[in-house]
């Protein structure tokens, strides 16, 4: 039997601002499926997204749901977290949201290891204000603010999430769903700090003018670019150069998370332990 | 009302009334002179199991208190100028949202980077209007190391009445002044807090943002089983995105009204001397401290001058500052800026003769240097 959608749907604010064929309805169904499988109580799920088109997916799932301002989904959720640490915490940000205006937030709240999942859904460009360069833009591409073609070097959100000590790190496209929701599950229920970057389309404000009119060549340029971790790794360097690896790229399931961790300070003022020292920690410098 | 004393400074006063008001929740960042606020959480929220984190940035201290709020905790941030810059945007979504929290900024001289350790009252018009946009902001300012405590007990009590920041206003040189206090017992403060309003029917008949023109919204905590939407965009009776103009045009009244038909639930101020006074003089925060002192040498040759003080100062007590003027011709605003809060008793008075004595080199005004303006008009 098909799968019913309709219990998480705020079915109200049905259609979607999305434009037709973007990869977001793709992912947000992804993500109901997955905390579906899960089991977790719609009322004890936290949603929190920023400014952009990945921002309006909170306020179209039926959890407790926060559109923060540009940028900072990850900041207001340290503090939804925090707050009442038992419940499930999860980001939704775009490239520009959570690596541009945002990036220090996500450098932070990967180095923090605090338990949420951020997802990060990439899609190359300032969708919703019409094709400005992101981080992620490629150099050489059209955009709004770099007609003469982009000059500026791409981050890969990946590799900033490992740098900054995310302890779980993943990235997928959203042409593998089913593939997406079973990593997605794994990051949610991950202990710990989860980056999960999404690679999707949106022909309108980057394909358009960068010879990727329709979702379908857009997409297959987004499958051009990516390639399994296991293939990747049994490349030489000059042939990764010009792909991202996709699947679980790291999982560190050793280091402590920050609620847990905080929990030790509390028992410190509370007369319940001795003072955190660096004998605490196996890293000490 | 029951008291106790306690031998502390502001900022520490301010930081242990937002634990003793029920405060669970600080986020914050390092800033001259406000730093101490944070120092002090940081030992006594863990203590009765809350939580108090720096975080990245100024911005980041905001949003995490923003989103304790959200769950529903009573939540603390404290900064000084500078920091109050940088979280203005997210105070806008606060007051978009109806997020109470309290924020406590201890002014320095600015702009920019100004005087970081030096004393300055120049943040009276941007405490008005953080962020852009319509709102009707609510600023309290400490005149005393008592009042550092008594007045961050009272704004979490008014931000919870009203589902919005409320700002506390300390400056530099009361925020490090050392010395006695007498403040409420915990039990008294305990007593006196007023929780926020909490739906209790079927979350099929829950609209948050639906309430009376002149209401704030009633936001139920996070997790109850009342699954709603938070959004800084204008929104609906669920908090959903909207651009409906009657909706937009009520949401953005109601904003104004909550605060403006109800000013009176928050007007505070001190009067000292002002009964037979022939010279009015205005003044706040720790230049009210010299302007009592100038006063007792005025009145020792036989000028009688009485205090105004706002304690609330947005919405400013524009009636009573106006009854006053009506009535006391010589009227001097006594200030560590360029005329900030001059301007608004010029407006509340409707006259243009005020006078005015401003200081804005990081330095205190003396008593002396009252006494002496007093004597020229």
């Amino acid at each position: 039997m098909a799968f019913n959608y309709d219990k998480y749907l705020r079915l109200e604010k049905m259609p979607t601002l999305w434009c037709w064929g973007c990869g977001d309805g793709v992912i947000l169904k992804a993500f109901i499926r997955a905390i579906d499988k899960m089991g977790v109580n719609q009322d004890d799920v936290c949603v929190v997204s920023g400014i952009g088109c990945s921002g309006r997916f909170s306020s179209y799932v039926d959890f407790n749901t926060v559109h923060t301002t540009h940028g900072r989904t990850v900041a207001y959720a340290t503090g939804i977290k925090l707050a009442q640490p038992d419940k499930l915490v999860v980001c939704v940000a775009g490239d520009g949201d959570a690596l541009a205006i945002g990036g220090n937030h996500t450098i932070h709240g990967c180095r923090r290891n605090i338990d949420m999942t951020l997802l990060i859904i990439n899609n190359f460009i300032y969708g919703l204000t019409n094709s400005q360069t992101s981080p992620t833009t490629p150099q050489g591409m059209w955009t709004v603010s770099q007609k003469a073609g982009n000059i500026d070097p791409t981050f890969d959100t990946c590799d900033l999430a490992i740098a900054s000590g995310a302890s779980f790190v993943a990235r997928e496209t959203m042409l593998e769903p089913k593939k997406l929701e079973k990593i997605l599950i794994k990051a949610m229920q991950h202990k710990g700090f989860s980056m999960m970057e999404v690679l999707s389309n949106c022909h309108i404000n980057l394909g358009r003018k960068n010879k990727m009119v329709s979702a379908m060549e857009n997409l297959a340029w987004i499958d051009s670019i990516s390639i399994s971790k296991k293939k990747y790794d049994a490349m030489s360097e000059e042939e990764q150069l010009n792909l991202l690896p996709l699947g679980v790229l790291k999982q560190d399931l050793e280091v402590r998370e920050y609620c847990e961790m905080y929990d030790e300070i509390k028992a410190v003022h509370q007369g319940k332990r001795k003072k955190i020292t660096q004998d605490d920690f196996t890293k000490k410098i | 009302m029951a008291t106790r004393e306690i031998i502390s400074t502001g900022n520490e006063l301010a930081a242990i009334a937002a634990v003793d008001a029920g405060c669970m929740f600080f986020g914050g960042y390092p800033l001259t002179p406000s730093s101490e606020v944070m120092h002090v959480v940081s030992d006594l929220l863990p203590a009765v199991g809350g939580v108090a984190i720096q975080m990245e940035d100024e911005i980041g201290g905001i949003c995490a208190v923003i989103g304790a709020a959200m769950v529903g905790q009573r939540a603390l941030t404290a900064t000084s100028g500078p920091g109050m810059s940088l979280k203005a945007e997210q105070l806008g979504l606060a007051q978009m949202a109806e997020v109470p929290l309290v924020c406590v900024n201890v002014m320095r001289g600015g702009p920019s980077t100004g005087l970081p350790t030096r004393v300055s009252q120049g943040d009276i018009l941007q405490s008005k209007n953080p962020s852009h946009g319509d709102y009707k902001s609510i600023t309290f300012c400490a005149g005393s190391l008592a009042e550092c405590y008594t007045e961050v007990v009272r704004a979490f009590n008014v931000a919870d009445r009203f589902m919005q920041p409320v700002i506390v206003l300390l400056d530099e040189t009361i925020g490090h002044m050392h010395g006695k206090a007498d403040i409420p017992t915990v039990e008294e403060v305990k007593a006196g807090i007023v929780p926020r309003k909490q739906f209790t029917g079927p979350a099929e008949e829950y609209f948050p943002y639906q309430c009376e023109h002149d209401e704030p919204a009633v936001l139920n905590k996070m997790y109850t089983g009342y699954r709603y939407h938070f959004t800084g965009l204008h929104h609906d009776k669920n908090g959903f995105p909207t651009e409906e103009i009657e909706t937009c045009r009520k949401l953005i009244q109601r904003l104004e009204d909550k605060v403006a038909l109800h000013e009176d639930e928050v007007e505070s101020y001190e009067e000292f001397m002002m009964d037979d006074a022939e010279v009015m003089i205005v003044a706040y925060g720790s230049v009210s401290l010299a302007a009592k002192e100038s006063i007792r040498h005025l009145r020792a040759e036989g000028i009688k001058a009485g205090l105004f003080r706002p304690i609330t100062i947005w919405p400013s007590p524009a009636a009573k500052i106006k009854e006053y003027t009506d009535k006391i011709e010589k009227v001097v605003v006594v200030e560590l800026n360029i005329g900030q809060f001059h301007s608004e008793v010029q407006r509340a008075s409707s006259r243009l003769d005020i006078a005015g004595l401003f200081k804005v080199n990081g330095r205190a005004l003396s008593p002396h240097e009252i006494v002496a303006k007093v004597k020229e008009l």
